[in-house]
């Protein structure tokens, strides 16, 4: 879409969006949020920037391919499933520890797999499906 | 916890292996024959504790609340076989970074490779039989992956697909034996079912629990008539046959036996059958060696043979065959696993298999002819190799067995005459006589290719000489535990090389003798065997065949009735099932105490306005003339659902709600922003049925709905949750902690829906072809999943497949 408007203000959301996407995918334990949520938002950050610069762009600035993201998301959620068998406790039971004074736990490395499986799903939908209706 | 890391240790570095490839290519061979080698030592180290008979028994507990664990089970059996799959498998890892040093697809043989590793590890250590199905599974696929390697080749794919298919079933026909046997006796854990004695065999589902599991053993181990996968599995890369299609996959079935024999085993039933499909295969097995040319499928018939051999041994089920199974898959593991090798190096080297073209190559491929030799030998059966001990312990157990004695007697004798005659073919027909008219002038193969089977070939040798004494170290690490797993209890025999001269013995020298007679004829022998080919080979293939086109036909015609590329169609089948069959039922509740609840309380404006909006866009999207209003209307109506979502009180739910409205409408827009408007095509007819069908939908789901919120709902799980979230898992927002936490398998499961989806929808949106767009269809062409992906390539079914889908498009755009 060729839009001075949408281009100038995408550049200053996309920041903004992935940055409050981050912010729920964190806080998502204790209030409204999540991995899943916050995947959604990042994602629109991303469609968003598709639909002002073009898919080629988008996936520019998103760098790894969606198919990749969805890997990777999986692996950390799965990893997070074996940290409570390593642990000595069953699978995907939580292990929590303390990281400067911030509790952390492998549902938040689950979470975080969540979070990214949804943004390459989106996208990967999104961009290819983009990228086939201008061809 | 080191037992479960030693089978994980494989899927780990099955995924980091293709990043490895990258950096270390020249050495890769090597470093990977690392692990496999480690893992080696460290089941090595298990061996005093198997061969003073105390099984290790490790439980990592999994779901403890349902009594499901992770359980592992290092018996002789399993302790045998994990040393072959780790010794062998170092021995392959090296062989193949010589034999495919220059492929481009390097790493993602690397990867199969040693998740078939993990897996087949996996098979035979674990002690619960659901586990063992897991891993079952997955050799398969890691077997189909490798059998395809060369996916570039129609020949490769096929063979892939043949393997899988005839694998997968028997699998699935397995599982189902598991279920059933598990339903009957109430366990599935091997211990417990070794420790049951005779309450499967005395159960009235016994003979269905029978059939279901041999049928998964039967077709992994290539027992015939499923023998035919096995030499089209010979289209995979030579390491692979060394490994898989030999050594170690081939013999999951015998695995299987070999684990319930003390269990399934001891009745006629039992006996009668286990004995029958052994000795036929291994004479179809012998056919097969003899009438092929081509030294991989040679060998792939003397490992059918092989396999025949053991599932009649354990089918005859005396001490004497028991032991001499045990011995046998240690010596085939040894022999076959190193010939596989010295055929891929003179592949790799001469560029030719096909045994007619070759000769001359002992001067120079010398380290490769003397371990073919060594291995040879071995398989011929003469002393002092190992092979003579097997060969020696079968005959004695054959010329013992209680049922059918002289023709099951007479059937070894001559499989193993041709096995014979296979050694010699190997060993003396490409490495003597003068050079032949190779494609590639032959040099010695590279370090990485020689060593494996010098190393396989030599273990042949040095175990073979350590049976000269009575009390040996083999007979008591090897040969005696894994007969004692057999049998489930102690067996007390010798195992030692010479036997003095008894009947055995000259049965030997008259295999030998007359193996070689064969083999000198073999130019004239060979058509015969040949002759048998549509009745033993070919036809069983055509058999698959047919059967298989036969079920591309039925699936091509429910197809083109269901998958009609419609989505009304689609939203017709899902929403009449669903008035279908929510109707009835509702009706059989009885509707008289349904009513809606007044409100109680207020209610508010927004409240009101926000329902208002709702009809208002469900109607106006109903109206609209072109689809981006309509989609823009449905996005209106998503919001406001979004919005009473926050007036009830659901943020996170509504939080999800806008952005996935959001999100459709995009994508929506994407798909239709470039159609035209609506357009008034289907007749009155159609429009009533549609309308009938709206609104028989909306008033099933309205009732439906006052159905659910005149019941009672029970708070037992909400106030479950709502106690548990901060004190046990840490977070207040009890969503996302059931999400992540007290639920996280089943999001696990979720996530990996939502990626194998992802990829789905990429490929299928990229890979779709030029798309036939006859002129008139409109939108509809848009649905049309017509175009083949692999026009050119389309076998028979493929294009038939496409002919019942035009059909009924053809029959809709008339109407």
């Amino acid at each position: 879409m060729n839009s001075v408007i949408l281009r100038a203000a995408t550049r200053l959301l996309v920041t903004l969006m992935l940055l409050f996407s981050l912010f729920l995918l964190w806080r998502g334990h204790n209030l409204p949020g999540g991995g899943f949520i916050g995947g959604l938002f990042a994602a629109s950050s991303f469609a968003l920037y598709g639909i002002a610069f073009g898919p080629d762009k988008a996936r520019e600035i998103v760098r790894v391919s969606p198919t990749t993201l969805c890997g990777a998301g999986l692996l950390a959620a799965v990893a997070a499933g074996f940290l409570g068998l390593f642990a000595s406790k069953p699978f995907m039971a939580g292990v929590w520890g303390s990281l400067g004074g911030v509790k952390v736990g492998s549902p938040l490395l689950f979470d975080i797999g969540v979070y990214l499986v949804v943004i390459g799903f989106t996208l990967g939908v999104l961009l290819t499906m983009e990228e086939e209706e201008r061809a | 916890m080191t037992m479960l890391l030693a089978v994980l240790s494989g899927f780990i570095m099955a995924t980091i292996a293709p990043q490895l490839v990258r950096w270390i290519r020249p050495v890769a061979g090597w470093l990977f024959a690392i692990l496999p080698a480690a893992l080696f030592a460290y089941f090595a180290s298990h061996l005093d504790v198997v061969r003073a008979g105390a099984p290790v028994h490790v439980v990592v507990p999994w779901v403890p609340s349902l009594g499901v664990d992770l359980a592992f089970y290092l018996d002789g059996l399993s302790l045998t076989f994990a040393l072959l799959i780790t010794g062998i498998g170092a021995c392959v890892m090296a062989y193949a970074g010589g034999y495919l040093k220059d492929d481009p697809y390097l790493g993602r043989f690397y990867f199969a490779l040693h998740a078939f590793m993990a897996a087949m590890l996996g098979v035979v250590l674990s002690e619960n039989l659901f586990t063992l199905f897991i891993f079952w599974e997955l050799t398969s696929f890691s077997s189909y992956l490798l059998i395809g390697y060369k996916h570039e080749k129609q020949g490769s794919r096929d063979a892939a697909i043949q393997a899988l298919v005839i694998t997968g079933m028997g699998g699935l026909a397995m599982l189902a034996g598991f279920i059933v046997l598990h339903a009957a006796v109430g366990t599935a854990s091997i211990t417990e079912l070794l420790a049951g004695g005779d309450i499967l065999r005395d159960h009235p589902w016994y003979h269905g629990i029978l059939v279901l599991v041999l049928a998964g053993a039967f077709t992994k181990s290539a027992q015939f008539p499923f023998h035919f996968w096995l030499p089209g599995a010979m289209q995979a890369p030579t390491p692979v046959s060394a490994y898989l299609h030999s050594a170690t996959m081939v013999k999951a079935g015998v695995y299987l036996l070999a684990r319930m024999n003390p269990v399934l085993g001891g009745t006629p039933v039992w006996e009668i059958t286990l004995t029958t499909f052994g000795a036929v295969t291994m004479l179809v097995g012998a056919i097969v060696s003899l009438m092929k040319t081509d030294l991989k499928l040679v060998l792939a018939g003397s490992t059918i043979m092989a396999l025949g051999t053991l599932v009649m041994l354990i089918g005859i089920g005396t001490e004497a065959a028991l032991l001499a199974a045990a011995v046998f898959l240690v010596v085939h593991s040894l022999y076959k696993g190193a010939l596989f090798m010295v055929a891929g190096a003179i592949d790799h080297e001469a560029g030719t298999r096909e045994i007619p073209l070759l000769g001359g190559l002992r001067k120079t491929m010398p380290l490769t002819w003397i371990a073919a030799c060594v291995a040879a030998i071995s398989m011929a059966g003469v002393p002092p190799l190992l092979g003579f001990v097997g060969k020696e312990l079968i005959y004695e157990a054959m010329l013992e067995a209680p049922r059918m004695t002289l023709l099951l007697l007479f059937v070894t004798v001559v499989s193993n005459v041709f096995m014979v005659t296979v050694g010699a073919l190997v060993a003396i027909n490409p490495f003597a006589g003068a050079p032949g008219a190779t494609p590639k002038k032959p040099h010695e193969a590279p370090a990485m290719m020689f060593v494996g089977p010098l190393l396989l070939a030599g273990l042949s040798l040095a175990l073979g000489l350590a049976t000269l004494p009575k009390d040996n170290f083999f007979a008591a690490s090897f040969a005696l535990p894994v007969a004692a797993s057999l049998a489930g209890r102690e067996v007390d025999a010798y195992v030692y090389l010479w036997h003095g001269i008894n009947l055995a013995f000259v049965l030997s020298v008259v295999t030998v003798v007359s193996g070689l007679i064969v083999w000198k004829a073999w130019e004239r022998v060979r058509p015969l065997a040949a002759a048998l080919d549509p009745y033993i080979f070919a036809g069983c293939e055509r058999g698959y065949q047919a059967w298989l086109s036969g079920l591309l036909r039925v699936a091509a015609w429910q197809f083109g009735h269901l998958q009609s590329g419609y989505l009304r169609r689609y939203l017709l089948f899902v929403f009449g099932t669903l008035v279908v069959l929510a109707a009835p039922l509702l009706m059989l509740r009885g509707l008289g105490d349904l009513a809606f609840e007044p409100i109680d309380g207020v209610l508010y404006f927004y409240e009101l306005l926000l329902c208002v909006v709702i009809v208002l866009g469900a109607w106006g999207a109903m109206r609209a003339q072109r689809h981006l209003t309509a989609i823009i209307l449905l996005g209106l109506v998503g919001y406001a659902i979004a919005l009473l979502f926050v007036a009830f009180g659901a943020p996170d739910l509504a939080m999800t709600q806008f952005l996935v409205e959001t999100l459709t409408v995009i994508l929506v827009a994407l798909v239709l922003i470039r159609l035209p408007g609506f357009r008034q095509r289907s007749s009155t007819v159609t429009r009533a049925r549609d309308w009938v069908v709206a609104v028989s939908v909306g008033v099933v789901v309205t009732v439906l709905l006052l159905a659910i919120t005149s019941t009672p709902l029970s708070m037992h799980l909400s106030e479950f949750f709502a106690t548990r979230s901060v004190p046990e898992a840490y977070g207040r927002n009890v969503v996302n902690v059931i999400l992540v936490d007290f639920r996280g398998v089943d999001t696990m499961g979720e996530i990996t829906v939502l990626a194998a989806a992802a990829v789905g929808i990429i490929a299928l949106l990229r890979l779709r072809a030029p798309r036939r767009r006859p002129e008139g269809r409109g939108d509809e062409g848009l649905a049309s999943p017509g175009g083949t992906v692999d026009g050119t390539q389309g076998s028979p079914a493929v294009e038939g497949e496409d002919e019942a889908i035009v059909g009924p498009q053809a029959q809709e755009v008339r109407s």
